[in-house]
């Protein structure tokens, strides 16, 4: 035992010219190791871009001292021959949490206020969180990323929405964090998910941390700028960190956007750790500008043996399958910059084989250098000392036997800081192959294989295997079979010297103890047809299918996105929504992206002429309460979410938007979930599958706000009841609060004198400016008539009521209000509230002189909104055309867009439906939905796409049962969902 | 629509008193009552223009087109329905009204009770004649249903009720007709608290779950094959799956769980097999007619369950089983599905937009549904000797456009159509025509 410690000792004082020199030594001598040592004769990769054949690469103290072909060699140097080898600056990892604990979950149920004091008011900022407080340098990760061939690696605490500063450390296991410790301070580091420490509520989605992050950055500015009294060690770390590189962990291309919207907001150019599907929507993340840390953990094939199973997989979750591993292509292809990391990846050991499938999808080995070397090291402003290996960088670099970016090439040797870590012995011969060799009269041949690594041998006699075992170390072949004769249990053993590289020399040791000579030749080996046609195989390989990439990428996305055309409907029957009422036999002709002309007998020479005798057109349905097409509904953290906007969170890839046009709605209004009285902002798109989220929102949209009132905002069916309010009473308080607030801080605002931003006041005194409107969730008639007293005590009307479904008892004040409704056709006993909802509710409202629409507020009913509307045919006798305003020309009245939508009138927007039957029966279908002379749905092209992603489907099915068969791992099917949002949804994430 | 504007201002000013309590049942019928010159929707796929239908005694007496069928006028109370449409009342499949009364508030909710094994457990005895919810069903003409209890594997026993009743009792038209099953499902979700995925993978526990449930019927045989000295509820309750006199609904959506469900119905000697729910039953469309199971197809307004489905995929599973000749009903169950029993003639509709005939369609919500539950003999068809359990419509009540109930019949009793909903549309309609004098 005290042997070992010694040793221990004598091996750490052998690295004494690593220690501080200011360090005091009692443990024996001073002394500093000044040698040079010269690696020679290799292919030294310098750089990506610089190769030199036959150098000489020269270090001394953890450092390139020198690189080339005629290097001069100090006489204090050790050389080391690399003939056939191949050296590369070691990789870097930009994104890690090496030595570093995730914290453990704290605390029970939420939270409405911070824990901490002298910090921010939000747990989850703690841009003063330092890496190195809790970091433990960790041994064995480090030879794990070792055998990666990563030399250098940032690191950082993976928990919080600021998370605080990340440190760069080299992997040199031999030295203490004196030395290995490069940058102690190099990142800061952001995300959109909470700390698991704390239990603050707020944010509770991803809009809400986006608007956190937000108004954390307008408070830094304020204080920066010696407007606070008291101390924020929070917001002093944040504006400290502000010229470190900002690492923002997105996850997802869909994020990566979030994030760089934030950032763009406040000139800070993030750089964003993304999702691996970028590809899906290229030129969107190229104009971010943004450099992407890219994990690579390609999905595995899924296991499709059982049919039943498999065809529950979804084709956006097989193309990611088929298509990720070209993301690193695509992206290096479209000139984004991009660094590669282990992040994310299940198994770090997984990341060469999945780095070979990025090369073999087509990613250049340039380019892949780049992203571990030069990339990460020109992020961290540290390209002279790291990522090349010009001199004065540290000695940071791979010995390997070739190509590193070739499956068979091994990686020996990885030096950090001029500190060897030796992954195999570069020494050890290869001596695979077959040798012939004679004992006691008989002929044998020998196969060796994975002589460097695992050997192996095969041993025949004539036409018998004969059982054998192999070792093999330091140049010797030691070896043991049994003799021919199987009744006996005799072993030959033979120990063999394999120095001259193409034979074994030695003796054989047989049953008896007799010694023999031994010698065995080593035959030349050519290709065999094996290997020949495993060559064309992998040749094949790279010409494999890849399925189209869409807009967007699932089924039934656009392979090109359609275009405005010129159409004429011939003959229909045409809903105006106008003084024209309803046209008979008339057609409309449509025109860049406008309604041209509504008559009889019209024509056009560029027109594309539809037949449309028998069916019906209208103008596009409007749904005015919408929850699909977004990823996060509510930012329930408090009681007013004002800050957040739904803008924020869209969701351009979800199918409900397809289906919604299938049901003929073109316009909707995405509301903010009623989990708070002041919700958050709307966002009003039109649905146009297949365009980036921001392109599906309004030109110049009206800008709307989500309040809620009742049950769901007193939290009635909730447990606990923490947050104020818990019943209607607080929640006129809430308003009254709010609006007073409000309106002291716009007069303060407009004061000109120096204000403190606030991102949720803005938005309010947008209201009180009539700049904004009000839709709100309401039920009950108490609640409905006291917010349109608070809004006249502030001077302003409520725009919407939504759900409003006990309008019918205050309608006559609703009409002097001058609030419009948008109800539900006949929902009701889904809650207590809801116990006199009556379907005669838009009929009364409407014959009160209220401006009413029917809403959906369900993916599911929002497709069928035309025969919702019919209802109110039923329930209270409104005529067949006032029934489909409710549908149409209503909600673009109490969206503010009638000027735009909402009836067919010459100059407005060319949305509008196309119907195979009379648009409020349950036997209508929407035949071509349009949205600005675009057709976005139409019901023939649906055929098509159908068999299309039938035969794609079954294609992929293919190519995984390929997967599977070569013995490649697969993966559970998985059974996508989306969950149905609605009012009450809350963010999953966090 | 002027017309009908008008007639509601009429029944506006008609109405004098106006209460909220639920509406008296009808008494029992006493005249003979002929139905004139309206259009016939037997249900049973046929439709008679211009027809007569006379009802005495709460059964239909006789019907048949009006040129051919003579009537003594004065005997009897005459309904001149010349243009209008009249229809067997319709029936909800597997159905929960009367044991929740609001949705959200557990106190009203008798829904479902604890434990995984109910064959015990009777539905009936919970169902609230009075709920206001129930009563909203008339004006549509949705006037019988089942009444199913919910969760566990096996979750109890459903009855049938028409919906003009003092009690339960009164209500019930057939006791204890089902045993409800949940079968085990294809795919399960991990438990995200404890860090696993939330994700839909492959239910590992598929085998151990369905012989959990083989095993449990197979003691139930064995119980109820013994002398009972002592007693086992439920397994004493499972009996009349046995004798052939309960019908086994089985609740299983995939195609592999429908398949397996039916050959473990038929392994434990039951013949009368219903699938309920069914989203991929028109996938072994084939297999379900060869071993005559019917099936009680899920809500019609429904999203697709996965990304790539066809839009209308729900839409149309109506269409593609019954054209292989499998029986089918319509049934409601899902979000908010006691208010939405109300529109069960609006998922008929839909199903004519997508591929069946009107008449067709009807069936799925009368003849279908009667003979699944066992009480076609009296309901689900109109013709003679059968109940007069039947409704007119101003037009094609399938539609909601036209579905305007004027009158309606259970057993020849006349219905009130007014509900909690239509006194509240009176009277404020009546504030507001006052304020306008």
């Amino acid at each position: 035992m005290i042997k070992r410690f010694q040793l221990l000792l004598i091996f750490m004082c052998s690295f004494s010219l690593f220690a501080q020199d200011y360090f005091p030594s009692n443990t024996g001598v001073k002394a500093n190791n000044s040698n040079y040592t010269a690696f020679t004769n290799a292919t030294i990769h310098v750089s990506p871009t610089e190769v030199i054949e036959n150098g000489t690469l020269l270090i001394q103290k953890g450092k390139v001292v020198a690189v080339g072909t005629s290097v001069d060699i100090p006489k204090n140097t050790t050389s080391v021959d690399l003939s056939g080898k191949s050296i590369y600056p070691s990789f870097i990892d930009l994104y890690t949490t090496f030595g570093v604990k995730k914290p453990e979950r704290g605390g029970n149920g939420p939270r409405y206020g911070a824990s901490r004091t002298g910090f921010y008011w939000n747990d989850h900022i703690m841009p003063e969180q330092d890496v190195m407080a809790s970091f433990k340098y960790d041994n064995k990760t480090a030879s794990e990323l070792h055998k990666l061939g990563f030399g250098v690696v940032n690191t950082h605490m993976p928990d919080g929405v600021v998370r605080g500063t990340g440190a760069l450390i080299a992997l040199n296991n031999d030295a203490d964090n004196s030395l290995r410790v490069v940058d102690g301070e190099t990142t800061q580091h952001l995300s959109f998910s909470k700390s698991v420490k704390s239990r603050q509520a707020y944010p509770s989605s991803i809009m809400g941390s986006m608007a956190l992050l937000r108004q954390m950055y307008e408070d830094a500015k304020w204080y920066a700028d010696g407007n606070v009294d008291t101390k924020d060690l929070s917001i002093e770390a944040l504006n400290g960190n502000k010229n470190l590189l900002q690492i923002f962990e997105a996850g997802s291309r869909a994020n990566l956007m979030r994030a760089d919207k934030v950032g763009d907001a406040y000139n800070i150019q993030y750089t964003i750790v993304g999702g691996g599907d970028e590809y899906e929507r290229i030129s969107e993340v190229k104009a971010t500008n943004a450099t992407v840390i890219l994990p690579i953990n390609f999905k595995l094939a899924y296991d499709v043996d059982n049919a039943f199973l498999a065809s529950t997989l979804s084709l956006s979750d097989m193309r990611a399958w088929n298509q990720g591993p070209h993301n690193p292509r695509l992206l290096a292809e479209n000139g984004i910059q991009f660094a590669l990391t282990t992040h994310d990846l299940k198994s770090k050991k997984s990341f060469k084989s999945n780095l070979m499938k990025a090369i073999e999808s087509g990613l250049s080995k340039q380019k892949a250098l780049e992203a571990l070397t030069t990339v990460p090291a020109k992020l961290l402003g540290k390209s002279n000392e790291l990522g090349t290996l010009k001199s004065g960088s540290y000695a940071n670099f791979l010995i390997t036997s070739g190509d590193i970016f070739d499956k068979k090439t091994k990686l020996f040797e990885n030096w950090v800081q001029g500190n060897p870590h030796v992954i195999e012995n570069m020494n050890v011969k290869d001596i695979d192959g077959d040798y012939n060799f004679k004992l006691a009269g008989n002929d044998y041949k020998l196969s060796i294989s994975g002589s460097t690594s695992k050997p192996k041998a095969t041993l025949e006699s004539g036409d018998k295997s004969l059982g054998t075992k192999i070792n093999y170390a330091n140049d010797w072949v030691n070896f043991t079979y049994k003799t021919a004769d199987s009744t006996k249990k005799e072993f030959i053993r033979v120990a063999a010297n394999s120095a001259s590289g193409n034979s074994l020399n030695g003796k054989a040791i047989m049953p008896g103890g007799n010694e023999l000579s031994f010698y065995a030749n080593k035959v030349k080996k050519e290709d065999t047809e094996k290997d020949k046609d495993k060559k064309k195989m992998d040749d094949k390989s790279k010409d494999a299918y890849l399925s189209p990439i869409t807009y967007p990428n699932l089924a039934y996305g656009f392979k090109e996105k359609p275009k405005s055309e010129t159409l004429l409907f011939k003959n229909a029957t045409i809903w105006t929504n106008e003084k024209d009422g309803v046209l008979e036999n008339t057609d409309i002709l449509i025109k860049n992206g406008k309604i041209s002309k509504i008559g009889k007998d019209l024509s056009d020479k560029s027109a594309k002429i539809i037949d449309a005798s028998g069916k019906h057109i209208t103008a596009g349905i409007i749904d005015e309460h919408s929850h699909i097409g977004a990823a996060s509904i509510n930012e329930g953290g408090q009681n007013s979410s004002a800050e957040v906007t739904i803008e924020d969170v869209l969701d351009d890839e979800d199918i409900d938007l397809y289906r919604n046009l299938a049901g003929g709605v073109t316009s909707i209004q995405i509301l903010h979930g009623s989990a708070n009285p002041i919700g958050g902002r709307s966002a009003i798109i039109k649905l146009k599958w297949g365009e980036a989220s921001k392109d599906l929102v309004y030109d110049n949209s009206p800008k709307f706000i989500k309040f809620a009132l009742g049950e769901n905002v007193k939290q009635s069916r909730s447990s606990r009841n923490e947050r104020f309010p818990q019943s209607r009473m607080g929640v006129e308080q809430v308003f009254v609060d709010y609006f007073t607030r409000a309106k002291a801080y716009d007069k303060a605002k407009k004061s000109g004198k120096p204000y403190r931003k606030d991102a949720e006041m803005e938005v309010l005194a947008e209201i009180l400016n009539k700049e904004r409107f009000i839709s709100c969730h309401s039920y009950v008639q108490s609640e409905i008539n006291m917010l349109m007293k608070v809004a006249e005590q502030f001077d302003f009307n409520i725009n919407t009521f939504t759900h409003i479904l006990e309008g019918y008892k205050v309608a006559d004040k609703m009409k002097d209000h001058g609030v419009g409704g948008s109800t539900f056709s006949d929902w009701w006993a889904y809650k207590y509230e809801v116990n006199d909802a009556i379907p005669y509710n838009a009929a009364i409202m409407h014959n009160a002189g209220v401006v009413t629409a029917i809403n959906s507020d369900d993916a599911e009913m929002s497709r069928r909104l035309n025969q919702e509307a019919a209802k109110s045919v039923k329930y209270g006798g409104i005529s067949e055309e006032d029934a489909l305003k409710f549908v149409t020309l209503n909600p673009a009245k109490l969206l503010h867009l009638d000027d735009r939508v909402g009836s067919l009138k010459v100059g407005k927007d060319a949305d509008v439906v196309l119907w195979s039957d009379h648009p409020l029966s349950v036997y209508a279908k929407a035949e071509k939905t349009i949205i600005e002379g675009v057709t976005y749905f139409d019901i023939e092209r649906d055929k098509q796409m159908r068999e299309a992603i039938k035969k794609e489907k079954s294609e992929l099915i293919n190519l995984m049962l390929q997967d599977k068969n070569k013995g490649l791992k697969t993966q559970p099917v998985k059974k996508k969902e989306k969950e149905l949002l609605h009012c009450d949804s809350m963010d999953k994430h966090n | 629509m002027k017309a009908l504007n008008k007639i509601n201002i009429i029944l506006v000013m008609l109405c004098v008193s106006l209460c909220i309590a639920q509406q008296t049942p009808a008494t029992k019928q006493t005249k003979d009552v002929a139905i004139v010159g309206a259009t016939l929707h037997l249900g049973n796929g046929n439709v008679i223009e211009n027809g007569i239908v006379v009802f005495g005694d709460g059964k239909i007496k006789s019907i048949g087109p009006e040129a051919s069928t003579s009537i003594t006028r004065e005997a009897m109370d005459i309904i001149d329905a010349k243009g209008k449409h009249v229809y067997p009342g319709f029936i909800v499949s597997n159905g929960t009204l009367g044991l929740v009364e609001v949705d959200a508030v557990k106190a009203s909710s008798d829904l479902s009770e604890m434990g995984t094994f109910n064959p015990h457990i009777r539905s009936i005895i919970a169902y609230n004649a009075e709920s206001k919810v129930v009563e909203s069903m008339r004006p549509n003409g949705v006037l019988l249903g089942q009444v199913v209890p919910r969760g566990g594997r096996i979750s109890g026993t459903s009855s049938v009720v028409q919906y003009d009743a003092w009690n339960w009792e009164d209500a019930v038209i057939k006791t204890d007709n089902g045993m409800h099953i949940n079968w085990p499902s294809s795919f399960s979700r991990g438990r995200w608290w404890l860090g696993e995925d939330p994700g839909l993978k492959p239910n590992k526990n598929y085998a151990k779950q369905v012989k959990e449930l083989t095993d449990y019927f197979n003691n139930a045989k064995s119980h109820n094959k013994g002398d009972k000295n002592e007693h086992h509820l439920p397994y004493e309750a499972m009996s009349g799956l046995f004798d052939g006199s309960k019908r086994i609904f089985i609740n299983a959506d995939d195609e592999k769980g429908i398949t397996d469900a039916v050959n473990f119905a038929k392994s434990q000697g039951i013949s009368n097999i219903t699938i309920v729910g069914g989203y991929q039953a028109s996938k072994v469309a084939n297999f379900l007619k060869q071993n005559n199971v019917s099936v009680m197809l899920q809500r019609v307004h429904t999203r697709p369950e996965l990304e790539d489905h066809d839009y209308d995929y729900t839409f149309k599973q109506a269409k593609a089983l019954v054209d292989a000749g499998v029986l089918v009903s319509l049934e409601p169950s899902g979000q908010m599905e006691r208010m939405n029993s109300r529109n069960l003639p609006f998922y008929a509709g839909t199903t004519v937009a997508y591929g069946l005939t009107k008449a067709q369609a009807l069936q799925l919500i009368t003849q279908n549904a009667a003979k699944i539950m066992g009480i076609d003999t009296m309901y689900g068809t109109l013709e003679v000797g059968k109940s007069a359990t039947l409704f007119i419509s101003e037009g094609d009540a399938l539609d909601m456009r036209t579905n305007l109930v004027s009158k309606a019949f259970i057993d020849g009793r006349d219905l009130s159509l007014e509900t909690h909903q239509t006194e509240l549309w009176k009277r404020y309609s009546e504030k507001y025509s006052n304020q306008q004098d």
